[in-house]
């Protein structure tokens, strides 16, 4: 835990112009992963968990003003110029998303893909790269790889084209894998699958890597550390068994309340009053304040910052100290 | 068992499949058309007033046997009764009775509401249709039926688009309840809501069920969800039931091998679980060329010859709950 992070946010900002006023999909984010972690980020539709993701590796289109700190190993990658920030995607930082289908080139073999990904990233001998392919294809568990790097993207299933496209991330070695919901358009038994082989991965090659989910079940399952996020900000962050066994913010506090846990069978959950909020009308205070039953006047009249409680743990959250405990003893 | 008698909605030995579009080239190299057999002889019972929750991964049949229950879809074969009278006999004003009967609630309400009409007129327009009111007692049914939903009166002149995801699911649901149905056909209704939204809607549902004794099928890929929900379960896996009884026991204790897998692969709020092997191994096969025998056996640890070969029946074997397995115990249970 004392490592020195390898990526590092600080107060990243996201700013979409629209019709209808600027709209901040991310409001001073502060995030750190150290080398080797598997950090969740977690949060509902909304919350501005992938558009960070994004702004890391500078994805974002040009109706987007992203300001604050990227740090990636020391450097910043904000004001990296284009050509080293195109280095770093890949060898430095590789990405994986929800849907491969939209990610991978539908007119390509899974073959080609990874190969070109080697060639890009300095592999320069043909016959290694092909047999480098076979290695990674074998590597992420899809069987018989010779004969399937033959293959196109729609002659995959979704579970084997989320294999390929983890292949062809880690084609480049990278040090930092960022996934954005990787499993949730999969089935159930597929996602334990792909959430084992991350896992596995990561510990086998010593990468980090930023999961984004909507899922507390999954980062319970995966990630040694989790930042949760409300409204474009950090609400909470803290590593998993210690967020499981006590959060130290009310939305994360009423996130677990209100998920079904086996407790007496048909009894009426424990729901999350009203909407999550409207990110164009930004709120003074806490943007959790209007659905908190631990609201304090203050909570709405300013901004709570976000604040260190133990090393790797911190919480924007004026109730954290008078939240019950969440699970029914 | 439910005594048939008592059974509000019951399905028996229910078979579809659906003939895939055949290309030019198809036709002109005589290939046949590609059939997808979606359900295989399912069977079961839902007494007044119960829960029957329906899980399964993609491709099991979930949603094509709810579209079956609600008369959406004909089946080939197979009889569903409600109230011990059989839908494919109901024509005419029967067939109007049944579908007031047993309406549907869809997982995306965007696509089951139409975005031209207020929401006033979207409800309303449900008992024009069945000449359940007209002129003011639309108006008034509409309030009732808003307010049974918790929305506020003013929310019939706005239009779908004004409301959030979760508004919008209880506006398909006040219109589902509109005809005054015993029984609710509810396909992934929560899958298309955000985390903290979802727990009002269940409440909803149970708050409903009360109320109004509701006979209810809820049909999703979410284990935690449908274990809190149902009194009884049923497993589907590639258009066949594998395993149905009662919610707690089923998952306390699954007999059927892909139960056992399906219940171990869902994520539990339990910090660091993951590891050593997967929970069920291998793809699920398309159901367009399902495995023979039992279709779940190349991926099942216990798999035997005779699994190769023959499909179980769906028996209850030791006193507990009908399995189709030709292992099934509570041995290997997690």
């Amino acid at each position: 835990m004392s490592a020195a992070p390898l990526l590092s946010l600080r107060g990243l900002e996201v700013v979409f112009a629209t019709r209808r006023g600027a709209l901040h999909a991310v409001d001073g984010v502060d995030l750190d992963v150290r080398p080797g972690e598997i950090l969740g980020l977690v949060g509902e539709s909304g919350s501005g968990k992938s558009v960070t993701l994004r702004a890391i590796l500078g994805l974002l289109r040009g109706s987007a003003r992203v300001s604050g700190e990227v740090a990636f190993a020391g450097e910043d990658l904000l004001r990296a110029p284009p050509r080293r920030l195109e280095q770093i995607r890949g060898a430095g930082i590789g990405m994986i998303f929800q849907e491969p289908m939209t990610a991978l080139n539908p007119v390509l073999t899974i073959g080609v893909q990874i190969e070109e990904t080697l060639a890009a990233h300095g592999q320069g001998d043909a016959r290694a790269r092909r047999a480098r392919a076979v290695e990674l294809m074998r590597e992420v568990g899809i069987p018989a790889p010779e004969a399937r790097l033959a293959n196109f993207p729609h002659e995959f299933s979704g579970g084997m084209r989320q294999r390929a496209m983890i292949a062809i991330a880690l084609a480049a070695a990278p040090r930092l894998l960022l996934a954005d919901e990787p499993t949730t358009a999969l089935d159930v038994t597929i996602q334990d699958q792909i959430l084992r082989l991350l896992k596995r991965l990561t510990d086998e090659l010593g990468m980090a890597m930023i999961l984004v989910t909507h899922d507390l079940g999954v980062v319970a399952e995966t990630c040694d550390r989790v930042s949760v996020m409300y409204a474009g900000r950090v609400a909470e962050t803290a590593p998993v068994e210690t967020l499981f066994a006590a959060p130290r913010h009310a939305y994360t506090h009423a996130l677990l309340r209100s998920a079904p846990h086996g407790g007496t069978p048909r009894a009426p959950l424990n729901p999350i009053r009203g909407q999550p909020p409207q990110l164009v009308a930004p709120l003074p205070g806490c943007a959790f304040a209007p659905r908190c039953d631990f609201a304090l006047p203050a909570c709405g009249a300013e901004r709570p910052p976000l604040v260190e409680l133990a090393p790797a743990q911190a919480s924007a959250c004026l109730a954290r100290d008078r939240l019950p405990p969440w699970r029914a003893p | 068992m439910i005594p048939a008698a008592e059974a509000e909605l019951s399905a028996a030995g229910l078979s579809k499949s659906f003939v895939g579009s055949r290309s030019l080239i198809d036709m002109a190299l005589g290939r046949p058309a590609s059939r997808l057999q979606a359900l295989r002889d399912v069977s079961f019972e839902v007494a007044r007033g119960e829960t029957l929750g329906i899980v399964g991964e993609s491709g099991c049949g979930k949603s094509t046997l709810a579209r079956c229950l609600v008369g959406l879809h004909e089946v080939d074969r197979g009889e569903i009764r409600y109230r011990g009278q059989t839908l494919g006999e109901r024509k005419g004003s029967a067939r109007s009775r049944y579908d007031r009967a047993v309406q549907m609630v869809f997982q995306d309400p965007n696509g089951s509401l139409n975005p031209r009409m207020s929401v006033g007129e979207c409800i309303g327009e449900a008992l024009a249709v069945h000449k359940l009111a007209k002129g003011a007692q639309i108006a008034r049914r509409v309030a009732e039926l808003l307010a049974l939903v918790n929305l506020p009166d003013s929310a019939a002149l706005r239009r779908p688009h004004e409301f959030s995801g979760g508004q919008r699911q209880r506006i398909a649901i006040a219109r589902a309840l509109a005809v005054e149905p015993s029984c609710l056909i509810a396909d992934e209704p929560l899958s298309a809501l955000d985390v903290s939204v979802q727990a009002q809607i269940v409440n909803l549902f149970l708050e409903l069920q009360a109320r109004l004794g509701l006979t209810l099928v809820f049909i999703t890929h979410d284990l935690r969800l449908v274990h809190h929900l149902s009194h009884r379960i049923a497993v589907m896996y590639l258009g066949r039931i594998v395993e149905i009884g009662p919610a707690q026991a089923l998952f306390a204790a699954p007999r059927h091998p892909y139960t056992q897998g399906l219940i171990a692969s869902a994520p539990r709020m339990e910090p660091k679980r993951v590891a050593g092997r997967d929970a069920v191994a291998g793809e699920i096969p398309s159901p367009l060329a399902p495995p023979p025998g039992c279709a779940f056996h190349p991926r099942c640890p216990r798999a035997a010859d005779i699994c190769r070969q023959v499909a179980p029946a769906l028996e209850t074997r030791d006193g507990s709950w009908p399995v189709a397995c030709h292992f099934a115990s509570a041995e290997g249970a997690v």
